[in-house]
């Protein structure tokens, strides 16, 4: 069972949660402009890593906020969790570019 | 609102009015006790803004708490309102009169405002719990850290209960706790709980604290 730091309640139990998936893959700003291929990288086509991977969680049965959480998927360690909005902790920017 | 005379608590049906005035245990680790017809009032709006905490003070006399987790206010809704922290823009306002449609001297305040108050008092059951085998009881179907370096009085939260979602707030060190459940969940929460606190022996009681006389059940007319 994982204790994931919501930003707002601080240390909470994995069953307050619930994923949503790859964070930073934002929907198009302007959707009519994107040709089919592109709707496919936004939709489908996601980084899938063995190792840190920057991803949403919802803090469902507590707070209700939407935020991202820097995990290895390996290990399940977490590094740390940032604000919807807010750019990812220094050490999950470094290890992500070095990987 | 219905007709004052029709209106029942989400437990009434329970009798616990009645169970309430049996010959109990004196020694019971835990005391039970719905806290019925209490104004609640969701409220939204954005903390950051001290304009906004200082129209919700101008009304209620207290400010909506910024720390995440926390209540603000008196020990006993009895004395006034309450403000419990649910979000960084949303609040649970506890107390009043619920007769009194306590929301609207609120809604005019912040009628200026990027705000929303709704009457919320009937949505939810509260259930007192106190006694001092509380915390085992809830511990045994809560994840939260309940040790009181961790929660303690006047700390709220939103968490599961027996897989029920609830708004637990600690009211005391003795401690006593109360519970906000959906009204639809409030049987079968209560239910769980009694039947989690039987090991500790269980006392009804007719008033949240024992310290003031709210009853349960029905309201006469
Ligand atoms: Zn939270």
């Amino acid at each position: 069972m994982l204790l994931i730091p919501c930003p707002w309640c601080g240390l909470r139990d994995e069953v307050e949660f619930k994923y949503g998936g790859e964070a930073h893959n934002n929907r198009p700003l302007v959707p009519d402009v994107h040709d089919d291929t592109a709707w496919a990288a936004y939709l489908f086509m996601k980084k899938n890593p063995k190792g840190l991977h920057l991803e949403r969680w919802v803090h469902a049965a507590g707070c209700r906020r939407w935020f991202n959480v820097a995990r290895d998927t390996v290990s399940n360690r977490i590094d740390g969790s940032y604000k919807i909005g807010e750019k990812p902790p220094a050490i999950a920017a470094e290890t992500e570019e070095s990987a | 609102m219905p007709d004052r005379y029709r209106r029942q608590s989400p437990l009434a049906h329970l009798g616990l009015v009645a169970r309430a005035s049996e010959d109990q245990s004196a020694e019971a680790g835990v005391v039970m006790a719905e806290c019925p017809f209490c104004a609640q009032t969701g409220l939204r709006g954005d903390g950051s803004l001290a304009r906004f905490g200082n129209a919700v003070k101008t009304v209620l006399g207290i400010a909506p708490p910024t720390e995440p987790n926390t209540v603000t206010g008196p020990e006993d809704f009895a004395d006034g309102a309450r403000i419990l922290w649910l979000g960084p823009d949303e609040w649970l306002i506890v107390g009043g009169d619920v007769d009194a449609e306590p929301s609207g001297a609120l809604r005019l305040a912040l009628s200026d405002r990027h705000a929303a108050v709704v009457d919320v008092s009937d949505g939810r059951a509260v259930i007192a719990l106190s006694g001092p085998n509380a915390r085992d009881v809830l511990a045994k179907g809560c994840p939260l850290d309940l040790h009181p370096r961790a929660f303690g009085p006047g700390r709220c939260a939103q968490t599961v209960l027996a897989k029920a979602h609830v708004i637990l707030h600690q009211i005391d060190a003795s401690p006593s706790y109360e519970i906000y459940v959906h009204r639809s969940f409030a049987d079968y929460l209560w239910s769980w709980l009694e039947d989690a606190a039987g090991e500790f022996g269980v006392r009804i009681s007719n008033s949240r604290s024992d310290r003031n006389g709210l009853l349960g059940g029905r309201v006469t007319p």
